[in-house]
């Protein structure tokens, strides 16, 4: 008698998620006009969906930032909270592009069907840049303190803290301020690994960016420099001193600056939350 | 014949838009008085060349227009008027129309005509018509559409939108020069370009 094969274990079903509710507006579907060709998708947010594509003329390089609709939200609340974060995100910019703060111009928009188009902001994020700085460190090519008198990388933390400075001074906070949403952007070079230190700062991703009421102005831009320190801090231990820069030139670029210092002592303490609450 | 430039903006290629620019152009009252009398031949965007800085915004303006004539939500009675209507800061059909539109005096001319089905519109018949109904002289428009912003007047163009003289000589332009370093030189017409088109986007929200 020959051994019968043993028998397969038994799989078990895969789980398959339950079906979308129905809504009217498309499902990561292209809104119109815009369609697959000729589009390419760059990232993935929990709100918005990025694509770089072109506007206006063919060689006008853009970003869509469309944020498709939710299913699990009542459908016309779905569409005010949109219609709202949009618009909060378009006034933002356009406030920001008004008062001279580097910041990617609006190049059109359709609020029902949920999308923004910016323009293209070439080059590199400081994220870059100080992942390859810090990669220097750890290999040993430089010591830290020697990096750190590479007065050129200083001089870019200065200008971060000043521009960080100018946008609260006009009373925005960016609210989600971190090293990669801190572009350089340098007309000659498109994207590379390292982007040159001289680029103009751009910042970008405006999604969760607010006017600051004066009430709250020191508590906003504590928790945007807050956020800053977080991102530097998970970049390199080296890259503290570096923050440092920043914190100096952001305490001298306005008349609102030292309060915010002050807040955020407070705010490191607690974390980026103030209420218990969400 | 005169130069028409079709342009086919991204997204939007069914929809061709044809634009022609002229100058020293002589019998704008006639071609107002046929706007107005809502003649169907001239069914056409005839813009004031001054009021119009550089090729985006009005190519900003038609992708808007053509938006909303795609999606049902023209807010005046007709695509070209809507045109003209866009341009302006302000919700006022008539002004947008006075400051933006061909008025008697008005020597640079661009027309604009927008090809929607079913109405078949080509580059040659758009030509053909202009030829035949402006006085005045024909100017190519290149690739880069840039002659369209050739006869800009940049002090009545700050004015209708409301923009400051870019910050210079006051504090916050200097302090904001030290932002970026210092050496830059600041595109003055790229910024304005900027926030004109911002306040298009954001017209009537």
């Amino acid at each position: 008698m020959a051994h019968s094969v043993a028998e397969p274990v038994p799989t078990i079903a895969p789980l398959s998620p339950p079906s979308p509710p129905p809504t009217d507006r498309p499902l990561h579907t292209l809104p119109a006009p815009f369609t697959t060709s000729n589009l390419q998708l760059l990232a993935q947010g929990a709100e918005a969906l990025v694509y770089k594509t072109t506007f206006l003329t063919p060689n006008t390089p853009c970003v869509v930032k469309y944020r498709p609709p939710k299913p699990y939200r009542h459908p016309i609340l779905d569409k005010r909270l949109t219609k709202a974060r949009l618009l909060a995100e378009a006034r933002v910019l356009v406030r920001a592009g008004r008062e001279g703060v580097s910041v990617p111009r609006v190049l059109g928009a359709d609020w029902e069907g949920g999308w923004l188009v910016l323009s293209w902001v070439g080059g590199g994020s400081v994220r870059q840049v100080l992942d390859g700085w810090a990669e220097r460190v750890k290999r040993g090519e430089q010591k830290a303190e020697q990096a750190l008198m590479d007065g050129e990388i200083l001089d870019l933390m200065r200008r971060i803290g000043r521009c960080v400075g100018r946008l609260h001074d006009i009373g925005i906070s960016h609210g989600d301020l971190t090293t990669s949403n801190i572009m350089l952007q340098s007309p000659s070079q498109e994207s590379g690994p390292q982007p040159p230190l001289g680029g103009e700062i751009t910042l970008i991703d405006f999604g969760l960016a607010s006017h600051i009421t004066p009430n709250s102005a020191d508590e906003e831009g504590a928790v945007d420099l807050y956020v800053l320190e977080r991102a530097f801090a998970a970049t390199h231990p080296a890259a503290e001193p570096l923050f440092q820069e920043v914190l100096k030139a952001y305490s001298e670029s306005w008349k609102g600056a030292k309060s915010v210092m002050k807040r955020l002592e407070d705010v490191r303490l607690r974390g980026r939350k103030r209420s218990m609450l969400g | 014949m005169a130069l028409v430039r079709t342009f086919r903006l991204p997204h939007l290629e069914d929809y061709p838009v044809q634009v022609a620019l002229f100058k020293n152009v002589t019998n704008a009252t006639f071609l107002r008085s046929q706007l107005l009398a809502a003649n169907p031949d001239f069914d056409y965007a005839f813009l004031d060349a001054t009021m119009i800085l550089s090729p985006l915004p009005l190519l900003l303006t038609t992708s808007l227009t053509l938006q909303a004539y795609l999606s049902s939500t023209l807010r005046t009675r007709t695509p070209h008027s809507e045109l003209v209507f866009r341009l302006h800061p302000n919700n006022n059909i008539g002004e947008s129309y006075r400051k933006f539109g061909i008025s008697d005096t008005t020597t640079h001319l661009i027309a604009i005509k927008l090809s929607l089905p079913p109405t078949e519109v080509t580059n040659e018949s758009v030509s053909k018509h202009l030829a035949e109904v402006v006085e005045g002289e024909s100017v190519p428009i290149g690739d880069e559409g840039e002659e369209l912003g050739l006869w800009a007047d940049v002090a009545k163009i700050r004015k209708i939108y409301k923009l400051n003289d870019g910050g210079k000589g006051r504090a916050k332009g200097k302090r904001e020069v030290a932002v970026n370093g210092g050496a830059r030189v600041r595109d003055e017409k790229k910024e304005m370009e900027s926030v004109i088109m911002g306040i298009m986007v954001l017209k009537g929200t």
